[in-house]
């Protein structure tokens, strides 16, 4: 998938906790820029990364950071990518300020350039009047925030960002994407972003990456898994017999090869392979005797990608 | 231009090698502590029974009715058990944490995304804590057989009992090094300091207990094996050229010692970890 070198290969990658499978024989590159790693909940995206920066050992497979293998070099690899957990985590006791320098001290910087650092940086996120706060006083959002910054203190080649904007409010949700962005096409940094919010990975990257079930679903740039292989039509139904005639208008469209998901706005996306278009769709309802109340064409999104992937219905 | 664009740029500063991450925890760690008022006092009060150790060598030197105050190297021995229940307060305040609380707020994971190893972690946790337990154990004994030269005016105490520094100095590191890895290895165990401070003073009052209830069945001072403060006192007398104080055999009480450290390492090898995995 990759147009430039990637920046993290895995090649066969197994990884099992006790009996339960986490990633099944996953191979993948990430090209460098920013990627998404896309799956739901259970889908094998923090063992993956976990996995990168050393945390779990795989049953089996190869993995390369940085053109450095894992397995042989993890503290060199460390030296060089951060990494933003999902689940909260600071040193206890400390300010901002004096955690996000001692990171940069653990990450090899001399202290005084760790302290500077760690201003600068937390300015950046936008910690900067909350600096000297104990980490333990912060809210969610600052808790994002200030796991930024640990993350970027050491000016890292690769990031891994894991569902950076969990417990965000909406504004601080967007000035966390605008960030990751900016870091992204602005300050050149290479970045791994693992969620479930197929909105942020849009916005912030170019490329994904799509886990389900251990199993790598599907992988590529955005907007080339977006190009339309057919017709997408939002559609809404209505039928004297109720639910019963829906579903098997539903199990018609899918006889006749036209996929169909439901969104949360009470509607249908219908992909419409080929030629075929809105008359294929009014023929088909006529003959299960549905009544559509809406149709309207649409452009194929990354949710789309995303449910075909995972095999949404 | 947004405001936020003023604060990032690329590093282009000088890196450390690996292996050096200890340090920076130890360092970090050690000032910490001495920043806590309360820690101070700890440590000043920790001092006090050595303050009085130096009137007594002061007063043996200069003062011929004090002559029956004259150091011997019991007195080094007992200044070190006087020092134990010091050692016991300041193990439980400063290392009971060490470990609970990053487990408590997900630091292992911040920690081990770092270039240092878990090894390096754990170095650098047990340094704190010798570095403190040292400095109300080793450092006082050894300053005050420098007072005891400083006084005397001359070197044949010193001379006389050649044995004494090295054996106040193993003693103390194989004191300092029990007890450390004792308490980081229980302190993996949860992410509440405060349970873990019990868990210690069990291990300390129970097993203590437990041998004196077999002592009062049996009349037999074998047991000592079974507590650790005794396995200390025995290899302490040992190491001291002094009459041991329980039946048992000095290798015997080596190898409770040599275990207690073996068993937290691995303790500490299996909890010590980026992700904690429950399957």
């Amino acid at each position: 998938m990759a147009d430039l070198d990637p920046v993290v290969t895995l090649d066969g990658v197994s990884v099992t906790y006790g009996r339960s499978p986490a990633l099944r024989g996953v191979t993948t590159a990430f090209a460098s820029g920013a990627v998404g790693l896309l799956g739901p909940n259970g889908a094998g995206k923090s063992t993956m990364i976990k996995s990168l920066l050393g945390f779990i050992v795989p049953d089996q497979g190869r993995m390369r950071v940085l053109g450095l293998d894992v397995a042989v070099s993890p503290l060199e690899i460390r030296a060089r990518v951060g990494y933003m957990p999902e689940s909260d985590a600071h040193i206890p006791g400390m300010n901002a300020v004096s955690f996000v320098a001692y990171c940069g001290e653990l990450a090899g910087l001399p202290r005084e350039d760790a302290m500077q650092r760690a201003h600068e940086v937390l300015f950046y996120v936008g910690l900067g009047e909350a600096r000297y706060r104990n980490v333990e006083t912060y809210s969610a959002g600052m808790k994002q925030r200030i796991k930024l910054a640990q993350a970027l203190v050491h000016d890292p080649d690769l990031l891994f960002l894991d569902e950076p904007t969990n417990g965000m409010d909406p504004k601080g949700r967007d000035e966390m994407l605008e960030l990751v962005r900016d870091l992204a096409y602005n300050k050149g940094v290479n970045l791994i972003l693992s969620s479930h919010l197929l909105p942020d990975v849009e916005y912030t990257c170019d490329h994904v990456v799509v886990m389900d079930k251990g199993r790598l679903a599907i992988e590529g740039p955005i907007a080339a898994l977006k190009q339309p292989r057919g017709k997408v039509y939002e559609l809404r139904v209505k039928a004297p017999g109720g639910s019963p005639t829906i579903d098997a208008f539903v199990a018609r469209l899918r006889v006749a090869g036209l996929e169909c998901r439901a969104t949360d706005e009470d509607v249908m996306r219908v992909f419409v392979p080929g030629e075929g278009g809105a008359r294929e769709l009014f023929a088909l309802a006529a003959a299960e005797r549905v009544q559509v109340r809406h149709l309207r064409p649409s452009v194929p999104t990354l949710e789309d990608v995303f449910a075909r992937a995972v095999g949404e219905e | 231009m947004p405001i936020h664009d003023q604060g990032y740029r690329h590093y282009g500063g000088d890196r450390a090698s690996h292996g050096r991450s200890w340090e920076v925890i130890a360092k970090t760690g050690i000032r910490t502590f001495v920043g806590k008022r309360a820690f101070i006092g700890l440590l000043l009060v920790a001092w006090f029974p050595f303050f009085v150790r130096a009137v007594q060598i002061y007063a043996a030197a200069n003062l011929p009715r004090a002559a029956f105050l004259a150091p011997t190297p019991e007195m080094f021995r007992q200044f070190l058990e006087q020092q134990e229940i010091f050692l016991f307060f300041v193990t439980v305040y400063v290392g009971a944490g060490l470990v609970a609380n990053d487990r408590r707020a997900n630091a292992l994971q911040i920690y081990l995304s770092k270039p240092l190893t878990r090894t390096e972690y754990v170095f650098g946790k047990l340094a704190i804590l010798m570095t403190f337990l040292l400095l109300v154990t080793w450092v006082p004994a050894v300053v005050l057989l420098l007072v005891q030269i400083m006084f005397a005016g001359n070197f044949i105490f010193f001379r006389t009992n050649i044995h004494l520094f090295p054996a106040i100095t193993l003693f103390s590191f194989i004191q300092v090094l029990t007890v450390s890895s004792a308490m980081l290895a229980l302190s993996s165990l949860s992410r509440s300091s405060r349970w873990v401070g019990v868990l210690y003073a069990a291990l300390t009052f129970f097993t203590q207990a437990i041998y004196g209830v077999l002592y009062e069945v049996t009349r037999d001072s074998r047991w000592s094996w079974i507590s650790v403060p005794s396995d200390l006192s025995q290899v302490g007398d040992f190491i001291f050229r002094l009459p041991l104080r329980y039946r048992t055999p000095v290798p015997v009480s080596f190898l409770a010692i040599a275990a207690i450290v073996v068993v937290s390492g691995l303790i500490l090898e299996r909890r010590v970890r980026g992700v904690e995995v429950v399957a």
